[in-house]
């Protein structure tokens, strides 16, 4: 159905392509969250692999710094619509992760916890390569806490509640069990370019 | 106007504009009618479809300001929005009979239903005040005399969305408290303030309920949240409990 009257204000032709359907553009950095922003001390984070219940490695804040950082461009996309260009960020692959733990991966899914509670369910596929990290740094400076500092998962690729914010560690699940949102109307997995917004998109 | 039938749209439907009614300077309500009217929760909100004719489309999610209901007529309330896509376009171009496609309800966490208890906190910034309005608005519409008391900062008076009908319902004295904020003007009413939301005045707000909180809803800019947010933090109260809503910046 068109819109009387509604013109709209399209992308540039030229990263037009780089916006997917229902996203607009913005230049700041939202923020957006269910709760207050927690503030987590360097010297109280811990950063935790476990496989099911069992915690099977974790790093303080120097342990976790110590391990190879790589540094990704990325777009992202939040559900809520709006979509950013060429985010920069610094951190640890989850590859680099689990190599330094000396893990293969146990089961197909993950779940991300964070320090205020939240969780989201990412397949591990979806953690492979330079797809995701745990990232320290956004735009060439310490993470903000507004914007999940001091360390948060960067799944780029899919919709940004994904990327919890505030993380403490990655959970092997035998099934992909919903996180926060997924068990509050949100799509199980959120693909940004099939519009996988909400339970049944 | 082409039009599908909403039912060839999956989840997206088709709503008329029936009344559009100026709240304050900035802000506008659009009554809008479902053409499949949905049950929705106190605090959720419906994402707006927006067409152009070569099949540009853009989405945008609105709180819904009305109580739940059946009347299968829902209210947003739009700030115009300067440089904005969208808000524009509702105050300067959509008319009474328009149609606009919507999708919802939506949300399944800044809801409250009387079940949950309360009392509450609800504090918000600007039109931040929307989805607490429906939940102060389904108060009254289902009788209850669950605490509530509503914490709302606005630059002037005359930006307060809701003001005469919110000072209407703290004057019938049942339990429902309202408390205003102004960034850039003295109070008023002897009970509001002349300041930014800070932790000082979350205090002496907690302190006017009849007792602890069970939740505290909070909306409006990031900014707004954080402080409002943090001070209700450094006065002891659960994070848990606190419930956000940011508009994003």
């Amino acid at each position: 159905m068109v819109t009387r009257g509604f013109t709209g204000r399209k992308p540039p032709t030229d990263i037009a392509s780089r916006i997917p359907p229902g996203q607009h553009l913005v230049d700041d950095f939202p923020v957006l969250s269910a709760g207050p922003t927690p503030y987590v001390g360097l010297e109280k984070w811990t950063f935790t692999l476990k496989v099911g219940p069992k915690p099977v490695k974790s790093w303080n804040w120097s342990e976790f710094n110590a391990l190879p950082q790589t540094t990704l461009l990325r777009d992202i996309h939040c559900v809520t619509t709006w979509s950013k260009l060429d985010t920069s960020w610094k951190g640890v692959l989850v590859d680099d992760i689990l190599t330094a733990a000396q893990l293969a991966p146990p089961t197909g899914f993950v779940l991300a916890h964070s320090f205020d509670g939240y969780s989201t369910n990412v397949p591990v596929e979806d953690l492979k390569g330079d797809k995701a990290m745990v990232a320290l740094r956004y735009g060439g400076k310490p993470l903000e806490a507004d914007h999940g500092g001091p360390a948060r998962l960067l799944v780029p690729h899919l919709y940004f509640w994904k990327s919890a914010k505030w993380i403490s560690g990655l959970q092997f699940t035998e099934k992909n069990e919903p996180g926060f949102w997924e068990l509050r109307g949100y799509h199980i997995y959120g693909d940004p370019w099939r519009e996988q917004r909400f339970t049944d998109d | 106007m082409t039009e599908l039938t909403s039912s060839a749209d999956g989840p997206w439907q088709s709503a008329t504009v029936m009344e559009i009614i100026p709240r304050t300077p900035r802000i506008k309500s659009f009554m809008l009618k479902l053409s499949r009217p949905f049950a929705f929760l106190a605090g959720q909100h419906v994402d707006l479809r927006l067409t152009a004719p070569d099949g540009y489309r853009a989405m945008r999610s609105y709180s819904i300001a009305s109580a739940p209901g059946d009347s299968g007529t829902i209210e947003l309330a739009i700030e115009y929005m300067k440089d904005g896509e969208v808000s524009p376009f509702f105050h300067d171009v959509v008319v009474v009979g328009d149609e606009i496609e919507l999708r919802g309800p939506l949300g399944g966490y800044f809801n409250w239903m009387e079940s949950e208890g309360g009392p509450l906190v609800l504090v918000g910034g600007g039109s931040g005040v929307v989805p607490l309005m429906s939940m102060i608005r389904h108060r009254h519409a289902i009788g209850s005399k669950i605490p509530f008391i509503l914490l709302l900062s606005a630059r002037h008076w005359e930006d307060v969305l809701y003001r005469d009908e919110l000072i209407e319902l703290h004057d019938k004295a049942d339990g429902f408290v309202l408390a205003l904020t102004f960034t850039r003007e003295p109070p008023r009413r002897k009970t509001d303030y002349g300041r930014h939301v800070d932790a000082a005045m979350i205090k002496d707000i907690l302190a006017r309920l009849p007792a602890p909180p069970k939740f505290i809803y909070v909306c409006g800019t990031n900014a707004f949240v954080n402080s409002a947010a943090d001070g209700a933090v450094d006065s002891g109260i659960a994070a848990s409990i606190i419930r956000t809503e940011r508009y994003g910046t």
